[in-house]
């Protein structure tokens, strides 16, 4: 199958092909970088994860309305303005739902999971009452648009890089906070051991419903790139979610680490088959093994060892 | 000896229970309805074959599976695969580029039936795989993750994606399934011609009746040392590890049977509604099944059937005359089963109208 291109356009296409995984990579992390808090700090299964996603895009494509209505001037910059509110709304709706659903069902986790389920569903009708049906996009400034030619034959489109020096700040970002800030030692501790963090003085009430509001608002930024390189629908959010979760099991739920590795190696191993075979099959045989590696593994390919 | 067993197997309320479904399913609904809404009934009396597979791994065992949609589907398409066949013959499709083969294979220039279509021209096959396909799924699925006690939320989210997997894989070949519309235009079952009306009547009551015997059989299993050992494993799966007992096997069992209880229900649905099709199959049906189960009540096997009845019917009520509400409906009692009635209607009956009748049964009785 090789036989019909010249060396030049291989490496091209393996260099392109290559880069449109690295973007899968940054998409998918950045997905399972909030349910890798929720999920696999918390333990709580978050099933309208998906849902606070398309909340953060609805946020985006409500502030770039606003922009080129009312400050048309700003528009260039509107982009982070919209990431900033995505954020907002997303932790606001976060810490409610923690605080009407989620915590009465802490011991109880597959109760939770289709609490949230129904969440979820009503969360899609709500965005089809407002929003409409119909996928809705929003309008990039130019500098977004657009490719950079690396040379002749490989192009590298812009918002692909935005992706990921977004994605790549976030990873960071989650990173530094979980280990140096307070709030974030405080969530580990209330992770590792509840009685004890409670015991020392921690307020572990207060640290759940922040971890997941944290957790929620990161989906928010999420949804907010997604509106870069897709648009969005009132069930867009139910696509991403069982990939989201297989990322976040496959790297071994509580390992931050092992998250950015499984979200690496799924995205790049899906790129690679795709060019080979249809997508759906590329989807079907990269979700497979991904099933059958935790099935001889079931901990992950990273796991932080806990005391229960 | 014998009849002591039976007695224990029977409690006097779980009787009649029983005997008031069954005047229900075969005497009252028939009497009350036309044969388009005793169709439908019998369309949500299949998924009820789910949820009593439902109560006996979720309820009884604790094993939450989110993929029942799977099982559902392997018994549905392998009805569908055998009156698809029936229906293709070749002077049936002989319009055709190649006569003989169901004709979404011929629209997708599929010139031969695929080797795995072959065994499902017997009917006696077809039955054998509406058992044994499904069992001997669950029993990978089962084997691969209780073994290695990997159980509860993770068990729940792998069987979520492998209903994802299954379905991209049907849609995308579509050449050997039928793809997203699935498998239609389904006629006759042995020369029988299964969309008359009388043919509706009669399904209806062979599923109605196949699902009273399921009933029995998840009865048994209920009462048996197995279902008393299921409690125990969900309560507290240590203490009968260290008692003596192989856990994973049991589980692994009782995912089997519900397995092939809703394979047994996906039989039925195509049979009764005429088609198979990869949307009662993936994660969105899947996990409606299991509000099905947990509206009845998570602990009763007739819960199963009433929860299954009343939540699908609420849907057709809704989805015809208020589209926008159903999903706010759905999702509510999503989140009301979990919070206020974790036991369901099943819950509620014990715990408010048992009560009451039995105060007046007692009071007539003094008299």
């Amino acid at each position: 199958m090789f036989a019909d291109y010249t060396w030049a356009e291989l490496g091209s296409i393996f260099a392109m092909q290559g880069f449109a995984g690295l973007i899968l990579f940054s998409v998918l992390l950045l997905m399972a970088l909030g349910l890798a808090i929720i999920f696999g700090q918390m333990g709580v299964i978050n099933m309208a994860h998906g849902e606070f996603m398309i909340l953060g895009a609805y946020i985006t494509y409500l502030t770039s309305n606003l922009f080129s209505t009312y400050l048309p001037d700003l528009f260039g910059i509107y982009f982070f303005i919209a990431m900033i509110f995505a954020f907002i709304g997303t932790f606001l709706l976060g810490s409610l739902v923690e605080w009407t659903l989620i915590r009465h069902l802490y011991k109880r986790p597959l109760d939770t999971l289709l609490a949230t389920w129904g969440l979820s569903l009503i969360l899609q009708q709500l965005y089809r009452t407002v929003f409409g049906p119909r996928e809705v996009g929003v309008t990039l400034p130019d500098w977004m648009m657009g490719s950079y030619a690396v040379s002749d034959s490989i192009e590298i489109p812009v918002n692909g890089m935005i992706v990921m020096v977004i994605t790549l700040v976030i990873t960071i970002g989650v990173f530094l906070f979980l280990q140096k800030s307070r709030r974030g030692k405080q969530s580990r501790a209330v992770v590792l051991n509840r009685a004890m963090a409670g015991a020392v003085g921690i307020d572990t009430a207060r640290v759940d419903r922040f971890t997941f509001a944290l957790g929620c608002g990161i989906a928010g930024i999420a949804g907010a790139t997604f509106t870069m390189i897709g648009s969005t629908g009132p069930t867009s959010g139910q696509l991403y979610i069982v990939d989201t979760f297989l990322v976040v099991v496959f790297g071994g739920a509580a390992s931050l680490l092992g998250t950015i590795a499984s979200a690496f190696s799924i995205s790049q191993a899906q790129s690679i088959m795709e060019f080979f075979m249809s997508g759906s099959m590329a989807k079907v045989l990269t979700l497979l093994t991904v099933i059958v590696i935790l099935m001889l593994r079931p901990q992950g390919l990273f796991s932080l060892k806990v005391r229960r | 000896m014998l009849q002591s067993k039976l007695r224990s197997l029977t409690p006097k309320n779980d009787v009649i229970s029983f005997l008031i479904l069954a005047a229900i399913l075969l005497v009252a609904l028939p009497l009350l309805f036309d044969i388009f809404r005793l169709n439908l009934i019998g369309k949500y009396l299949t998924f009820a074959f789910v949820a009593l597979g439902l109560v006996l791994s979720w309820g009884l065992g604790g094993i939450l599976s989110l993929g029942q949609g799977i099982f559902f589907g392997i018994g549905g398409y392998a009805m569908a695969m055998f009156l698809k066949l029936e229906a293709s013959s070749p002077e049936n499709t002989k319009i055709q580029s190649t006569p003989g083969i169901p004709d979404f294979m011929d629209w997708n220039q599929l010139t031969e039936l695929p080797w795995f279509w072959e065994p499902f021209h017997s009917l006696g096959f077809t039955i054998f795989a509406i058992f044994a396909l499904p069992a001997l799924f669950a029993y990978i699925i089962g084997a691969a993750m209780f073994k290695r006690r990997v159980g509860g939320v993770y068990f729940a989210i792998i069987t979520q994606a492998i209903a994802a997997i299954m379905t991209i894989l049907v849609i995308g070949q579509q050449g050997y399934t039928g793809g997203v519309n699935g498998i239609t235009d389904l006629r006759t079952l042995l020369g029988w011609d299964i969309r008359t009306d009388s043919a509706k009547y009669i399904l209806y009551f062979v599923n109605s009746i196949l699902l009273l015997a399921t009933l029995v059989v998840a009865q048994y299993i209920r009462k048996s040392k197995l279902g008393r050992l299921l409690v125990a494993m969900r309560d507290s799966e240590d203490r009968v590890r260290f008692s003596g007992y192989d856990v994973a096997n049991f589980k692994i069992f009782i995912f089997c049977v519900a397995g092939v209880f809703s394979a047994l229900g996906g039989a039925m649905f195509t049979l009764q509604v005429g088609f198979m099709s990869p949307s009662l199959i993936g994660i969105v049906p899947s996990i409606e099944m299991v509000i099905f189960a947990a509206v009845g009540g998570n602990l009763s096997i007739f819960g199963a059937v009433y929860g299954a009845l009343i939540v699908n019917w609420a849907k057709t009520i809704l989805s015809e005359s208020y589209p926008e509400l159903w999903l706010f409906a759905m999702g509510g009692l999503f989140i009301a089963v979990v919070l206020a009635f974790p036991k369901g209607l099943a819950g509620i009956y014990e715990s408010y109208v048992q009560p009451l009748l039995n105060k007046k049964f007692k009071s007539t009785q003094d008299k």
